[in-house]
């Protein structure tokens, strides 16, 4: 699964598309939408009725019954075109994947030990708590935690990246995946899949669309579209007893006919939104794994719509993860060059992000370039736990060291030194600050300190003030003490903080907002964050993460981008918006096609009623005709829309309303206006 | 719950189907006599009518009020009945109020216009100054409620009943 | 239009603006049993009755409750109908109605329909009229007050298995809210000569006697009866039903513009004030003052059409046709407007007389589904499903599961909503197909081409909304239309009350959703005006062909 951008309209996916639209006219699959199968129904009896008429005279032309009959089968066509395409990447995307998912021998293990008997066994037969062997080369056979070795993995099966990663027992990298292939080294792991229930599995059908279940809110929403159908069925209905009578009171006129009746019907009820309603969900999952997110159910995309709490690790999501050196503060009397060139001298070696920070640093604000350490004649001495410090020894016996405040203040000590009031000033401030303090110094003398802080990556804080503006908090989760945390917290603008965070602590956190009455979104990648993952109500685990973790969660994401959350909230959000600005459209559009059909229908009965032909639609006939037609190429008009999603804009929610009730409301009610005369007029010009 | 059902309709059939109109009768008919029965209009201890109730008049030398849509007969106020379907009025002089049945068939009122409207064959009829009817009208002519509320109007029962005091008093003299 | 009819319009609905507030914040107290004014009657009337003042209800038991009650009043009605002949106070001797009007009367006031089938002054006796009309005009207004504060419980209860207690909700109703304010309604309209006694109806001579098939009729019956306490109730409990055959038209029951003024303002009092009850009760008072606004922006344009309409006729007074004279146009343009708004289906003129546009308006406003202002209570709540639809579609447009008033709305409440506004406008629809397609429907037509179609529609729109008021060209007395009317009558009333109930349920069993800056706000011009229109087309595109079948073509005929 390749995270790259597909166009929506190759032509394979549209050669598939075209002829499902054709299968799905199946009335056993046309009536899980009762919206749909109503215009099934519809377009039957009006073909019905054609057949009828080649026998028998109906009270009107043929011609006019078959091009309604043909419009009302391409509506449906059309709808079930709509579904087909936002199936067909999925489909695509499923058979990439249940390749990978070929029977394989696998090498089962009698005991936990890799020196046992081993057994050839079909991937196919392995069950829970089996072990398995995999050696360089081999396959994953199934889901599986590693219980002993270590490996590379290539997962890009899964994953699309192609960088191997660490697999090895024990801790947070444990969960290996069925179908991904082991390249260097072995390992022994148990099977925590039955067949069938497998991550690829569960992926595969998630990504077919197989498995879809009808969200909550597409229930409700299909029961006001089922609501206003059975409204419209009867008020369309009703029409044929009322001409009857009304023909007969005024003396003159016919009462509409059949073709007339199940014309307007279609017109009328929602069809826009109910041809499209399945395309915007399978849409909808789509987009989750364009962002290289597997949703577990259609259920947890919506609820990423509702979130209203965000739960954001600290590292990696808010801050880079790392510490990095942002202040020299020389001590008294001491140059603060001094002190630059010695803190980039100790650090040359260090490998570590904070030191290369610590050179970065000295090399920016001071000019101070990079030297080879073996070059200026100097020894790395590298950090112990003994000494908590490192630095550098100089052939002349000179000495660098930097650490941590108590430990340098020991050395300086030992050495006759003292450690100096204004430093030691300094340090309790940058932890006062949040930051971490280190101090250099070099032999009896202190040089000074050096801030270390957490930063904050650009732009999170002008994204935390949309999330907001949006009417989602955000709170930050670090196992950092209350005082950094506040400090981190400030700077990236989030609306709280929880320090100190424990597993126990998290879970309780998110009870308590979800009591509140809150909906709480949280990634996670540990097995200690299992619980609460379980608990949240959109629950991200990591692909890197372990199976707990996994499991517990209703999402994957694949890239394992902590900042995923945001981007998988605004396409829940987008799901919802897509449906119910054109539920707004497709009603709204009915005005229109109420003026086009009905002084046609009852034209014969009272003439007068020519007034309410507002469009001045050319004959009864077409003003009919082109209603039906206009009804259908919406939908084909719209699929685009229902594709890609509204534009989702982090707006206040009544500011959002606005735009989009007058884009999709008032749009709706004019468009069709527009595009009935036009079809009325694109008639009579072909006609004629 | 039958039981508790029961009783408490029973409970409130008493209090709002007999202590309260009960209640209000006896209230109404201390305060305010009159009205609670009917509004009738005694002469020489002798009930003429009500105040309330229209009564059909077809004499020339009486004011007419409204068409009445009661059955069998026009003003039948034993069982009131309203128009069901509105005329296309062609003529414009006649005022609409003279044309058109009223809702309830047994509507006490016409408009001054229409009094006015009558008043010439009136008073040829009974053979007394025009200007005596219309000073008659005038008086007869109850305002807007006050002043603002409802439309002027004129009690044709009230206005004939004077119109025949009148008649008398000339005679009389 | 004139300058002082304007003026009437403005004086009345400032004076319902201005009394609606007070009211409905004094209902609010009533409810949360802040008022304990007449508590030893009220704990008198619970000892008799043996009800448990502490006692919850669920929403099954409250909604068995209402329907055990409603069956017990629909029997005592029916039968002191059909025995009214071997019962006391009929001085006129009547005799018992028959089985299917006295159906279809009973339905109809114990629905709060009040539709009336029968002329009152020639079929009921004092004591159907009392014991049976009379107090079905209380206790069907509190049943669907109970109902409405039942659902407004559903909002602001916490997860909670219970609504409320039927029993204590209507008693509070008739005894806080009802009684008192019938009381010096009463008082005031017999001042102005609304008749209250127990005389058998009186002969007096008529002026000038009459020839009617070659006998002359010297006399004239006036009738007489307890007709204030009556029409009171019938006016405050959005019922409608008349004491006399032309309700409010006859001068009996409506004899002065001032008479007109006060019965004007108490249909339309309650169901305004409730809007602020609501807005009290659930804690935002923004949220009721939405509701008011989204009301009076379909009301007042109806109101002025409907005026406008009825001025366009020939002669500077407007179409006369079927009104009073002492009302004017102005008057009864109001009245009908109002009536069927709020579902009071009284009538102080005849709305078939109007023309064909100014007829339009009460049917399209009944036709709305009886939400703008709507019956006492049943305007709340009709409204509120039409909110929780809005909120929805529009919780949906922003991008997030709705909430309405802190809680979400899914799926069973979109059915339960949608059910609440399906049902109604089906049993129009299906029973006007069916009256105009038998001949016993078609038979009971006596008015030519489209306003014949009007007729049939206006009786099927107001029985199943529980309007009550009607086009009488109709003749509706029949077993056909007694019986189907009927129907339509109960499936209007139950067939809502019903999933009200059971949503009001199902919402007080939710947690609550605190308020976000992703809340849609539920007050505030754009979801006012998103609730209009949510109204107004969901009736509108139900009804149009049916509309343009009926008063359309026969205005656009009569304009030829």
């Amino acid at each position: 699964m390749r995270k790259t951008k597909q166009n929506l309209f190759r032509w394979p996916l549209i050669r598939i598309a075209i002829i499902e639209s054709f299968t799905k006219l199946n009335p056993r699959y046309q009536i899980r939408n009762p919206v749909m199968f109503v215009v099934e129904v519809g377009s039957t009896l009006t073909t019905a009725l054609l057949v009828y008429s080649f026998f028998v005279p109906i009270g009107e032309s043929t011609s006019f019954t078959l091009q309604v009959c043909l419009w009302l089968w391409f509506t449906l066509i059309f709808a079930n075109f709509a579904e087909s395409m936002a199936e067909g990447r999925g489909k695509a995307q499923a058979e990439t994947l249940r390749s990978s998912r070929k029977d394989i021998q696998a090498k089962k293990l009698t005991t936990s030990s890799r020196d046992s008997k081993i057994t050839y066994i079909a991937s196919s037969k392995l069950k829970v708590g089996d072990y398995v062997l995999v050696e360089a080369g081999d396959t994953i056979p199934s889901d599986g935690e590693v219980i002993e070795g270590i490996a590379s993995v290539n997962e890009s099966a899964v994953t699309g990246e192609s960088a191997p990663v660490i697999r090895e027992s024990g801790g947070d990298r444990s969960a290996v995946t069925g179908g991904t292939m082991v390249i260097s080294d072995w390992l022994v792991i148990v099977i925590t899949a039955n067949p069938g229930e497998t991550f690829m599995d569960k992926m595969i059908s998630m990504v077919e669309g197989a498995k879809r279940q009808k969200t909550p809110n597409e229930i409700a929403l299909n029961t006001l579209l089922s609501g206003l159908t059975l409204v419209f069925l009867l008020a369309t209905v009703t029409i044929v007893p009322f001409s009857i009578f009304s023909a007969k009171v005024s003396a003159q006129g016919t009462p509409v006919t059949i073709t007339i009746v199940t014309a307007l019907l279609v017109c009328l009820i929602p069809t826009t939104i109910g041809g499209l309603l399945s395309a915007i969900g399978i849409a909808g999952m789509d987009r989750m794994i364009q962002a290289n997110v597997i949703a577990m159910s259609g259920k947890a995309v919506e609820a990423a719509g509702d979130v209203d709490v965000l739960l954001l690790d600290k590292t990696g999501t808010i801050t880079f993860g790392n510490r990095q050196a942002t202040e020299f503060i020389p001590a008294l009397g001491m140059d603060v060059k001094t002190l630059a060139d010695a803190a980039q001298i100790s650090s040359l070696a260090d490998e570590t992000p904070e030191g290369r920070s610590i050179v970065v640093l000295a090399k920016e604000t001071y000019g101070i370039r990079e030297r080879d350490i073996r070059a200026i004649g100097a020894k790395f001495v590298p950090f112990s736990a003994n000494t908590r410090m490192s630095g550098v020894d100089f052939q002349d016996g000179r000495q660098i060291r930097k650490g941590a405040a108590d430990a340098v203040d020991e050395y300086v000590q030992k050495q006759g030194g003292t450690f100096p009031n204004g430093i030691k000033k300094a340090v309790e401030s940058i932890a006062r600050e949040g930051g971490t303090p280190l101090v250099v110094a070099e032999g009896k003398r202190v040089l000074g300190a050096i801030r270390l802080k957490d930063v904050v990556k650009g732009g999170i804080k002008e994204r935390f003030a949309q999330l907001r503006r949006m009417g989602i908090k955000t709170v930050m989760i670090t196992g950092d003490n209350q005082l950094t945390a506040a400090a981190v917290a400030a700077d990236a603008g989030v609306d709280d903080f929880l320090a100190q965070a424990t597993p126990e602590a998290k879970l309780k956190l998110i009870r308590q907002y979800q009591a509140g009455g809150k909906l709480v979104a949280m990634t996670g990648d540990g097995t200690n964050d299992a619980p609460a993952l379980a608990q949240a109500d959109v629950a991200v685990a990591m692909n890197t993460g372990t199976q707990a973790a996994k499991e517990a969660g209703n999402m994957v994401d694949l890239d394992s981008n902590p900042t995923k959350l945001i981007e998988i909230v605004e396409i829940g959000k987008q799901l919802l918006m897509t449906r119910g600005t054109l539920t707004t459209f497709s009603v709204a559009n009915d005005i229109a096609k109420y003026f086009a059909i009905l002084p046609a229908a009852f034209l014969s009965i009272y003439p007068e009623l020519s007034v309410l032909n507002i469009m001045h639609l050319s004959t009864p006939q077409n003003a009919i005709l082109s209603a039906v037609i206009f009804n259908a190429l919406i939908i084909i008009a719209l699929i685009p829309l229902a594709l890609k999603g509204i534009k989702y804009r982090p707006l206040g929610a009544d500011i959002l309303l606005r735009n989009n009730l007058l884009i999709y409301g008032l749009g709706g009610l004019i468009t069709p206006f527009i595009g009935i005369k036009l079809i009325d007029t694109l008639i009579g010009e072909f006609l004629l | 719950m039958i039981r508790t059902s029961i009783t408490i309709l029973i409970v409130f059939t008493i209090i709002t189907g007999l202590i309260y109109p009960l209640a209000i009768t006896g209230i109404v008919q201390l305060l305010f006599p009159f009205q609670a029965n009917g509004s009738i209009i005694v002469k020489n201890g002798q009930a003429v009518g009500s105040a309330l109730i229209g009564q059909p008049f077809s004499e020339p030398k009486y004011f007419w009020g409204r068409p009445s849509a009661t059955t069998p007969y026009p003003y039948n106020a034993s069982l009131s009945s309203g128009s069901n379907l509105r005329k296309n009025i062609k003529v414009a002089d006649i005022p609409v109020d003279l044309m058109t049945a009223s809702g309830s068939g047994l509507d006490p009122h016409i408009s001054p216009a229409a009094a006015k409207y009558q008043v010439q064959r009136v008073a040829k009829s009974i053979g007394i100054d025009e200007s005596k009817v219309y000073a008659l009208v005038d008086t007869y002519t109850q305002q807007r409620q006050l002043g603002v509320l409802g439309e002027p109007v004129v009690n044709v029962l009230k206005l004939n009943l004077a119109l025949i005091e009148e008649e008398k008093n000339r005679i009389k003299k | 239009m004139t300058v002082n009819g304007l003026l009437q319009i403005a004086i009345f609905l400032t004076v319902v603006g201005l009394l609606a507030k007070p009211l409905g914040n004094y209902i609010a107290l009533v409810y949360d049993a802040k008022i304990s004014g007449l508590s030893r009657l009220e704990r008198l009337i619970y000892r008799i009755c043996g009800v448990h003042a502490e006692e919850e209800m669920s929403w099954r038991t409250y909604a068995s409750a209402v329907i055990v009650f409603s069956v017990a009043g629909f029997a005592v009605v029916f039968l002191l109908q059909l025995f009214q002949g071997f019962l006391p106070l009929n001085p006129q001797g009547f005799k018992g109605v028959s089985f299917d009007s006295s159906f279809n009367t009973a339905v109809s006031f114990v629905t709060n329909t009040n539709w009336q089938g029968y002329g009152g002054e020639a079929t009921m006796s004092y004591l159907t009229q009392m014991m049976g009309l009379c107090v079905q005009n209380f206790l069907s207004a509190a049943t669907g007050m109970a109902i409405m504060v039942a659902l407004i419980r559903g909002f602001t209860r916490r997860n909670s298995k219970t609504i409320g207690n039927f029993w204590l909700d209507i008693t509070h109703t008739i005894l806080y809210i009802l009684l008192p304010l019938s009381i010096l309604l009463a008082i005031a309209l017999v001042s102005q000569g609304v008749i209250q006694n127990f005389n058998a109806y009186r002969s007096v001579p008529l002026m000038q006697p009459l020839t009617y098939n070659d006998s002359s009729i010297t006399q004239q019956v006036l009738p007489g009866g307890p007709a204030a306490s009556q029409v009171a109730i019938k006016q405050l409990g959005t019922n409608g039903g008349g004491f006399f055959n032309t309700n409010s038209a006859h001068p009996y029951e409506n004899p002065t513009p001032l008479s007109n003024f006060l019965e004007l303002l108490a249909i339309i009092l309650i169901p305004a004030s409730l809007c602020y009850t609501f807005g009290s009760m659930v804690g935002d008072k923004r949220q009721g003052r939405t509701l008011l606004a989204a009301m009076l922006i379909i009301f007042i344009p109806l109101l002025m059409f409907c005026y406008y309409s009825e001025m366009q006729d020939i002669g500077s007074a407007g179409n006369m046709e079927g009104k009073e004279a002492r009302f004017g146009v102005v008057n009864s343009a109001l009245w009908a407007t109002a009536t069927a708004a709020t579902s009071n289906g009284s009538v102080d003129s005849m709305h078939d007389s109007f023309t064909p546009l100014g007829g339009l308006v009460p049917l399209l406003l009944i036709q709305l589904g009886e939400v703008v202002f709507g019956g006492v209570g049943s305007g709340i709540y009709g409204i509120l499903a039409f909110a929780i639809v809005t909120v929805f579609v529009s919780g949906l447009m922003i991008g997030r599961t709705p909430e309405y008033l802190g809680k979400k709305i899914e799926a069973f409440e979109m059915q339960m909503a949608t059910l609440v506004i399906l049902i109604p406008c089906s049993v129009v629809l299906v029973g006007t197909a069916i009256a105009v397609a038998t001949d016993s429907g078609t038979a009971g037509v006596a008015n030519p081409g489209a306003h014949g179609f009007s007729e049939i529609l206006y009786a099927f729109s107001s029985t199943a909304n529980n309007n009550g008021s009607a086009f009488g060209g109709l003749s509706v007395n029949t077993p056909f239309y007694n019986t189907i009317l009927g129907v339509s009558m109960l499936i209007g009333r139950f067939g809502v009350i019903i999933p009200i109930l059971m949503m009001a349920g199902a919402l007080a069993d939710k947690k609550h959703v605190p308020v976000s800056s992703g809340t849609l706000p539920t007050h505030g011009l754009l979801f006012i005006l998103f609730l209009t229109s949510m109204i107004i087309i969901v009736g509108g595109l139900t009804f149009f062909p049916a509309l343009t079948l009926g008063p359309i073509a026969e205005h656009l005929k009569s304009i030829k």
